[in-house]
């Protein structure tokens, strides 16, 4: 990767890339495959949570039983990522750092405080979720740096969680998805993180709304509340497959039923 | 000129061993230099799912894979699937069912429907659905082909499988 600097790509599952290349819209002189390196491939969980290998297919994830004990949010949302053949090969560090404002993973590492591990020439480093996405295809990763892995800390006992998006077919990129996790507290919502995607230049929670939502039973005022809220906070953009105003309007949707998800889940024993 | 790589890989259980450029895709190198032109290509992004093939018995798009990327690995293409008289399960059922019209869906449909049988779990015919989602077909409404691979999905599980190729489902 040093020698051919600016010339040189990674190539994971290659659901991304080779699409970009077949399309002429890359045309790098060298491609690195990482998609064998055995140490990237693993799954494994500590006391803080659970750490993945870039290298983990989308597939794994959706049926790891290590996820489906801790934090089953992320093999129920994987359901909605593209369909099996492709789930199959694309993998959790490739969609990271591809970045598609409508992906779910980059969504979900946001909406759980994700730690995401790099390694490059100056060494390792860790950088958060929520700094990690910066505009649409474009994160934090410089060019000659490899992302290795992500730990999701573990979510609070009894936690109730959501995942809600509409896309216009089965497996297509969502038009607007939204994840919500909260835990309650005397029949009051004691805390709470709400993410969405699709609607922003980049996957992206929403603390004023997180902050409002404090101290509140989830009833239908607040739920409208909420709402309204969701659809004055979110920055969408109109393109071929839906206007700016109608992906608004989905966002206060997907997010009002992620919360309402959450909310009956968070009352289960 | 790029430097050609040496790739053996097993295709349909024979093994074939060539140079070849490392830009090449999986699907050319299957069509054009071993002449196996029943892997289809529709749309060479991953969407169609016509290029569909068994990687290692998982399906997988074949215009989404470098050649070099199946090396030392089993490839499992329509023409392993079975043949004119020796049918397998699931060509058996798409025939009985008319799941196929033009035919050009049908290689990817038959691979995808392969990893559902392999997998072995009961499903709904919605589910079915689902899990066909990534192959579009222009001429059937899909309707017969759930039909097919839900019938050869029932017989699977029943342990009644019959006319089965060896390598496939
Ligand atoms: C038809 C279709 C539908 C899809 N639908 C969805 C969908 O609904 N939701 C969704 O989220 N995704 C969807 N995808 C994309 C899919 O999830 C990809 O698998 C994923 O975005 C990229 O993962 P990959 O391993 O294939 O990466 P690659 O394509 O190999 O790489 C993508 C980019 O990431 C870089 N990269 C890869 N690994 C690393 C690493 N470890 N460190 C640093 N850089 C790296 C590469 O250099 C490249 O720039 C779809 C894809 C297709 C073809
Ligand atoms: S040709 Fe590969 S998915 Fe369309
Ligand atoms: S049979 Fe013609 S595309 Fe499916």
């Amino acid at each position: 990767m040093a020698s051919h600097r600016g010339e040189a790509k990674l190539i994971a599952g290659g659901q991304s890339l080779m699409p970009m290349l077949n399309f002429r819209l890359l045309d790098p002189a060298l491609l690195v495959d990482i998609s064998r390196l055995p140490d990237l491939a693993q799954i494994t969980a500590s006391g803080r949570g659970i750490t993945v290998g870039a290298g983990v297919c989308h597939h794994a994830l959706m049926r790891s039983p290590e996820l489906a004990e801790r934090l089953p949010i992320i093999n129920h949302t994987m359901q909605y990522v593209a369909h099996m053949a492709i789930r199959n090969r694309g993998t959790i560090g490739g969609s990271l750092a591809h970045g598609d404002p409508a992906a779910e993973l980059p969504l979900l590492a946001v909406l759980l405080d994700a730690d995401i591990h790099i390694t490059g020439p100056a060494g390792d480093r860790t950088a958060r979720a929520e700094d990690f996405f910066l505009a649409p295809l474009t994160t934090d990763l410089s060019e000659d740096e490899i992302l290795t892995a992500v730990t999701f800390p573990n979510l609070a006992a009894g936690s109730g969680w959501g995942f809600e998006e509409i896309a216009r077919r089965t497996g297509d990129f969502a038009l607007a998805g939204a994840g919500a996790v909260l835990t309650l507290h005397h029949g009051v919502i004691a805390d709470v993180r709400l993410a969405m995607m699709g609607v922003d230049e980049t996957p992206r929670r929403l603390p004023a709304i997180e902050a409002m939502l404090l101290g509140r039973a989830w009833d239908a005022g607040v739920r409208a509340s909420a709402v309204r809220q969701v659809r004055e906070q979110v920055n969408p953009m109109s393109d071929l497959q839906a206007s700016a105003d109608y992906r608004r309007h989905l966002a206060g949707v997907v997010a009002g039923r992620a919360l309402d998800t959450a909310w009956a889940k968070g009352h289960m024993p | 000129m790029i430097r050609k790589r040496p790739i053996t890989l097993t295709v349909n259980g024979s093994t074939y061993a060539r140079d070849i450029e490392p830009r090449r895709l999986l699907t050319d190198f299957l069509r054009e230099d071993l002449g196996l032109t029943g892997t289809h290509v529709g749309c060479e992004h991953g969407v169609c799912g016509a290029c569909t093939v068994l990687l290692d018995g998982n399906s997988a798009r074949a215009c989404l894979c470098l050649a070099v990327q199946a090396d030392g690995r089993d490839v499992t293409t329509v023409e392993g699937m079975g043949e004119i008289g020796a049918l397998s399960l699931l060509q058996e059922k798409f025939r009985k069912h008319h799941a196929l019209q033009c035919g050009f869906c049908t290689p990817g449909m038959l691979a995808t429907a392969h990893e559902i049988l392999n997998d072995a779990a009961p499903l709904t015919d919605a589910e079915i659905r689902e899990a066909l989602s990534g192959n579009l077909c222009r001429c059937t409404g899909y309707e017969h082909i759930v039909r097919a691979v839900s019938e050869a999905l029932s017989e699977r599980l029943g342990g009644a499988a019959t006319g089965s190729a060896p390598n496939a489902g």
